[in-house]
Parts: C-alpha cells; structure tokens; sequence
C-alpha cells in the first residue's frame, strides 16, 4: 500500500476504523482535537457512530457504556481531558470492559500549556483513577508507531479485558510523516456475549450479564482485584515492548527515553557517536508494563557510568528507572517540563558534561 | 543526507500548504519526511511557522534550531529565522511585504514578490504556491514536476481552483530563474 | 380459581434490601411489567445508579450495567448509539441525577437520546444517610440541613421536569406518584408510555416518581405517605409536561 502523508491525530483516527472501531465519543481539546474533526466526517461515511460529548466527564461514561455492549470503542484526549476522563478509567478497569483512550499530552499541572509534554507518566502508569489498577499504555515515537499501537491497541483491551492508553505528546499528534495502514494488524473482535450487556436474546442460555464495579463483600472485592493483578502480571510477562539503540557495544551512558524524546535522542546520539562518543538508549514503547529487565540490563553493562532519564517532564520516568536498575548505576533525570522539547544540541551538552565531571 | 525548510508568515499566508506540499512530493520521491507544525493561539493571525524535514534516512528529532532553508513569507518571520539559516543555505524573501533583507553574506538570497505576483496570475491567495515553486526550483529539493503534481492532487476536490494554481506555480518557478 | 398475584418475569427472585414503606420496590415493579407487556426483557438493558438503587441490577433479570454517580445517561448515550436495538433505561434518584448528574442529564435529553429515564424523587439522599438533595423542599429537614432547608443559601428545590421540558429538542416528559394506587395505575402508564416512544425510536423519554423515604425523613411509612401528598405534590404537580407529538 502506498504511503500517504498524515498528521498523527487524523492518522489516530483513520488506524481506529482500520482496526474495527467504529464508535468515537470525544470533547474537543488541543492538542488532539483534529482526531474529533476527522472522525466526525469520516465515521458517517464508514457507518459508524460520532458523539462530541458535553464533557470529558461525560465522554468517559459514554465509551464505558458502549463497551460495556462488547462493541470497540476509542476517544482521544489531552491531559486536562484526560483526568476528567480519569473516573470513568477507574469504573471501566474495574467493571473490567475493553476500552481504548489516546492521550495527547500536554503541559499540566491545571491548564498549563498546549505544547508538547510527558507530564502525564504517573497518572497513565500508576492510576489518574482512584482505586487497584493499572491499563496498558504505549507510547509511539511518531506517526506510523501511533497507528500501529492504535490498531494493536483494541485487540489488547480485549485480551485483557481494560483500558488501554496510546500516550502521544502534541508533537506527534500534530506532526505528519508518511504512514501506512498495516492491514494484518487487524484482529477481529473476540466473542464478548458471555460477559457484555448486549441483551439476553444473544445468550442461549437464560442469564443476564451484569457490568459492575461494585463489590461491598471484602473477599469478593479482594478477589476481583487479585484476579484484575493477574491481567497485570500476565501484561508483564507478554506485552513488554522497547527499542534498544546503539547498545550492541560499549557505551559511556545509558538514556532512557520514549516518545517525540526519543527522536531528539536519537539524533545527539548519533551526533555524538560522530564525535567518537558512544552513548546507548532504551525506548519503552509500553510504559506500563514498563521494560523493567531490558533497563535493567543495559544500565548494568560495564563501562555504563551513569543512567539518564530524558523526558518532557520534571521528572516522573526517572522513578521507575531507579526502581529496576536497582542502585547498579547512578540514575540522573534531565529534560524540559514547559512545552519546549529540549534540542538535540541540549542532550548532547547535558550527556557530556555529566561525563566530565 | 538531511535537509530542513522553515516556512514562516503570517496565519493565514498558506504557510502550512506550502510546507505540505514540499513535504508530499519529497515523499513521493521516496524520502523520509516530516512536515512539523506551530500551533495553538499563534496560529490565530499571529506567526505561523512550520519545519519540513527531508531525509535519506529515518528522521530523529523534530527539533530543528538552525534549518537549511527559509521560506519567509512577512518581515518579522525573515527577522526572527534569517540570523539561525545555516550557510549556504536559500532565504527565499517575499519582497511584496519585506522591505529589508537578511543582512548575511553566506545564504543564497532569493527574491520574490509573492503577493504581486499572485495579484498578477489572479488572486493573492496564491502567493504561497509562487513562493513554494520558486523555492523548490532554487532550493533543488524536489523534482518540479512531481511538486507540481502534489499541487494538483491538493486542489483536486477543488478542481476549479488548478489552473489558477498551475499559473501561480509556472510563475514561481520564472521568478526563481529571473536570478 | 385462577391466579391472582404474580411476579413479572423481568424481576428476579432475589429480596430487595429497601427499607419499609420505601416506594422503590412498586417502581422497580412497575418497570418489569412493562418490560414483559412490551415483551422486550431479552433486549433491555437497565442502567442502576449511584443511590439506594444502586443493587438494581439484582432484583431485575435483565442485562444491567452499574454506573458512577449521576453517569448513566452518558453510559445510556453509549449504549444506544452503538445499540440502537437495545432498549434502555437509566433509574435515578433526585442525588444522582439532579445533582452530581444534572449535565449528564440536561445533555442527554437535549440530543435527544433514545433512552428511557425513570427518575425516583424523594426530596432526599438516601443511601448515604438523609442529606439534603436539590429537590429538598424549603425548610425540610436533612442531616446536612439540620434547621432545614435554608432557600436563602441554597436555593429553591430543582424541579427537572419543569427544567428537561424546556428544551427545545422533542421528547417525553411526565411526572406522576407512587402515593395511592389511583396515581400508581398512572405511573404505569407513563412508563409504558416512555418505553413505547423508545421502541418506535421517536425520542427521550422522562418519568419522574415523586416518592417517599421514611427512614430518612424520620417518620412512619403512612405519616410519610401523608407528608409527601400534602408538601411535595403543590410544588411538584403530577401531569405530562412534554410529548413528542
């Protein structure tokens, strides 16, 4: 298939109908609003459903209701949408429905900015929801990756049952590169009768199905939520995603980057290994399960002398960065939180002056 | 091999279009190609500015300080981005709204009266096709023939508007000669 | 002889947790009889709320979704839009849908979702232990209104079928009672009125049931009948507000 030039948040958006969903409910947001504006002409045409919601708040419950029918269903948004979006999260973990949420980052905390950020790792790792639990989040370096992890991500929820979170930065949504559709990345949607409100007439048996996130039994609710940890480990052993670059040989440093970050990484490493200095990279592309064992390895190769967190954030990544090289070598953080991404010019100056001293 | 354009004006000025259009007939060509937008409340009449970047090879950052190229298209764009161009590299100016000029003896000048000559071929709409044409025709980045192609399959739901554009396109690349 | 009493098919076996003289179980009846008469209980799905109501999806035996507070019209909207074939109901208290759901709601009923609503007013919130609602009525007492409802600091009582029938977006809109069975044959018919508008896909759908709550107002289920007739029916009439026709 030729390939065609695409801004991310249109490409997003063409990848949910090439992977099977024809059901979209969003509220518009910078920097991602052009996913709305683009579905809302181009799901009509393929049959499908288009809602702008009154809110994000809103919009949460409307993707949880039409997942809870077994149908796919995505929305997109930035990072104030999103942490409205975050109760219904928490509901739709917990109800255990498959749902796919893209967010489009942008500088927080409260309104922030628009520009690109990364600022939003701990509420798509470690909750944004109240309550026990955890939704599989990938992160794209740019266009062709966010339609790929797009496509991927439907069948993924419903591996697993829950959110799955596509976390790009304004950068990507708003940027265009060439891009293809990959058609073997669809998977037809699984059979969802023996647990999906879709009506009893879909059941040979006489059962109703209930989606619920409520347990007021102790042992029923720890139960649940022990059987939601072993989604989460099983994520762990199956779903672990990363790039190594520039590791084959020895290195001075490791970066640990993803995202429009990674890119910029990229190029002063290779800058850098022009100039004869050798610094290696790992790139999770799923942030949750986080590549625990790929860092862990590559920090603790010798002739690493210090590990360094680069992200557009004051530094959340750095945490689990620490957590899995497990103190083998000297974790640093180093980025920008504004909405400016930081220049290749200013990761090599940082990489080399840690070096020298 | 990398290369990098900015294309910067006013909104409105067709700023985002022209960088399309180079972007599209460089990966029509089979590069590697990203096409990097300013957004948000700077769009809204203020200055609009956009990166292309062309390459051999898998593109890393987006991030580009000091560009190959500069398409300027008003006098604020050319003062802020003319002093970052790297030597040698083409500052197309459009003298229809830019009095001055870069002030550097090292970058290939180019001079057009975009907007007098879009008014001349029909509309001044146009001026960013006359500023895109008679920037690939200097530049070399792009085979003219498939940039002009790419300009064709952009107005085609508009199929009226192509022979207003193909004329402001053939007059870019006369004002690209007219060294 | 025949029989004279049964369940509906669309009630479950299962013993409600209300409290006496709460009027939810003849509600919840009521739905079930239409869900049979209509013959449609193999393709309804129920929306329960946050609220007394929240274990619905218990005592129903058909598909049943559990909302967060005030959220089912927006799960109703998801529904219905990728399942235009399902029938669906939202069942609310005055808490979760005049309060913390009022946008959900108001927006709902402003597309024009093709859902039904069966909003169960009682002037108070009960789960969470008799606190003051947007429906309490002036001087009322509740546990966070321990004077009474002061209208000075928090306004009159919210009437939502006053409110939903002013949109200007076509729907169905009435108010009836559980109070006597004269008003319960009514409410029947509103019900069934709302399912039916719902079936023929012609817009959204409103019932509102003004209601008792004893254990909260702190009275016995008849003194409670009696309250609710004499200072909750002037302020909040009975009667269809709107029609699609």
């Amino acid at each position: 298939m030729a390939k065609v030039l695409m801004k991310g948040n249109e490409a997003i958006g063409e990848a949910a109908i090439r992977a099977g969903c024809l059901n979209y409910f969003a509220y518009p947001i910078t920097p991602q609003s052009e996913v709305a504006e683009y579905l809302a002409k181009r799901l009509p045409e393929a049959g499908g459903t288009f809602v702008q919601g009154e809110s994000e708040v809103a919009v949460g419950y409307m993707i949880f209701g039409a997942a809870a029918c077994g149908e796919r269903v995505m929305t997109t948004s930035s990072s104030p949408g999103v942490s409205l979006m975050s109760e219904a999260i928490s509901y739709i973990a917990g109800a255990r429905c498959p749902a796919v949420f893209v967010n489009i980052m942008r500088g927080g905390p409260g309104l922030g900015g628009i520009l690109p950020s990364q600022g939003d790792y701990f509420q798509a790792t470690k909750g944004g929801g109240h309550g026990d639990y955890h939704m599989l989040v990938m992160a794209p370096d740019g266009v062709q990756e966010a339609v790929e992890m797009t496509m991927q991500a439907f069948p993924l929820a419903e591996k697993y049952r829950g959110p799955v979170m596509i976390m790009g930065d304004g950068m990507i949504g708003q940027m265009m590169e060439p891009v293809e559709f990959p058609e073997d990345l669809y998977v037809p949607p699984t059979n969802k009768d023996e647990w999906a409100t879709n009506g009893m007439d879909t059941r040979k048996s006489d059962t109703k199905n209930i989606v619920k996130s409520l347990y007021l039994d102790p042992t029923v609710l720890n139960d649940h939520n022990l059987l939601l940890k072993s989604q989460y480990d099983r994520m762990k052993e199956e779903e672990v995603r990363f790039e190594n670059y520039n590791t084959d040989g020895d290195y001075q440093a490791l970066i640990v980057s993803y995202g429009t970050m990674s890119r910029v990484c990229k190029t002063a490493i290779d800058e850098m290994k022009a100039q004869g200095l050798e610094i290696g990279m790992v790139r999770p592309k799923t942030l949750f399960p986080f590549p625990e064992k790929a860092i862990h390895d590559a920090a603790s190769k010798p002739g690493c002398k210090v590990v360094v967190s680069i992200e557009m954030s004051m530094g959340q990544m750095v945490e689990d960065v620490e957590r899995v090289v497990k103190g083998k070598t000297p974790v640093q953080w180093y980025g920008q939180c504004g909405g400016e991404v930081p220049t290749p010019q200013k990761v090599m100056e940082h990489i080399q002056s840690l070096l020298n001293s | 091999m990398q290369k990098e354009v900015m294309f910067a004006g006013f909104g409105g000025q067709g700023i985002l279009l022209s960088a399309k259009l180079l972007a599209h007939a460089a990966m029509n060509q089979g590069a590697e190609v990203m096409w990097i937008p300013s957004y948000g409340p700077e769009m809204r009449g203020g200055t609009a500015y956009c990166t292309v970047i062309v390459s051999d090879r898998l593109i890393g950052s987006p991030i580009v300080k000091n560009p190959t190229h500069l398409v300027a298209m008003n006098r604020p764009s050319l003062e802020k981005f003319a002093p970052v161009v790297k030597s040698d590299g083409v500052v197309m100016i459009n003298s229809s709204l830019i009095p001055v000029r870069s002030g550097r003896d090292d970058v290939d000048e180019l001079i057009v009266p975009a907007n007098d000559a879009a008014i001349e071929v029909g509309s001044v709409r146009c001026a960013n096709i006359i500023a895109v044409a008679a920037f690939a025709a200097r530049s070399k980045m792009v085979d003219l023939e498939i940039l002009r192609e790419c300009v064709k399959s952009q107005f085609a739901s508009k199929a009226k508007l192509i022979p207003l554009n193909m004329a402001a396109f053939d007059k870019g690349l006369e004002l690209a000669e007219g060294k | 002889m025949g029989k004279t009493f049964s369940k509906p098919e669309a009630l479950s076996d299962a013993h409600t947790h209300y409290c006496p003289g709460c009027t939810h179980g003849i509600a919840h009846r009521l739905v079930a009889e239409v869900i049979d008469e209509l013959g449609i209980r193999g393709r309804t799905v129920g929306i329960a709320p946050v609220g007394c109501a929240v274990m619905a999806y218990n005592y129903f035996s058909c598909d049943f979704q559990e909302a967060a507070h005030g959220r089912a019209p927006a799960m109703a909207t998801g529904m219905k839009r990728v399942r235009p074939d399902l029938m669906v109901f939202t069942y609310q208290g005055d808490g979760d849908l005049a309060s913390i759901g009022m946008g959900e709601i108001i927006h709902a009923a402003n597309r024009g979702e093709k859902f039904t609503t069966i909003f169960i007013n009682n002037a108070i919130y009960g789960m969470t232990g008799g606190q003051m609602a947007p429906t309490t009525m002036p001087g009322q007492r509740a546990t966070t209104a321990p004077m009474g409802r002061d209208v000075e600091k928090t306004g009159m009582p919210i009437r939502m079928c006053e409110l939903l029938s002013s949109l200007a977006t076509p729907g169905y809109v009435e108010r009836q009672t559980l109070l006597k069975p004269k008003y319960i044959n009514k409410a029947k018919k509103a019900i069934k009125k709302a399912f039916e508008y719902q079936e023929a896909n012609k817009c959204f759908s409103f019932v509102e049931l003004v209601s008792t709550c004893p254990t909260n107002w702190g009275m016995t289920p008849q003194d409670a009948l009696k309250w609710a007739e004499e200072t909750l029916l002037p302020y909040y009439p009975l009667g269809e507000f709107k029609s699609p026709e």
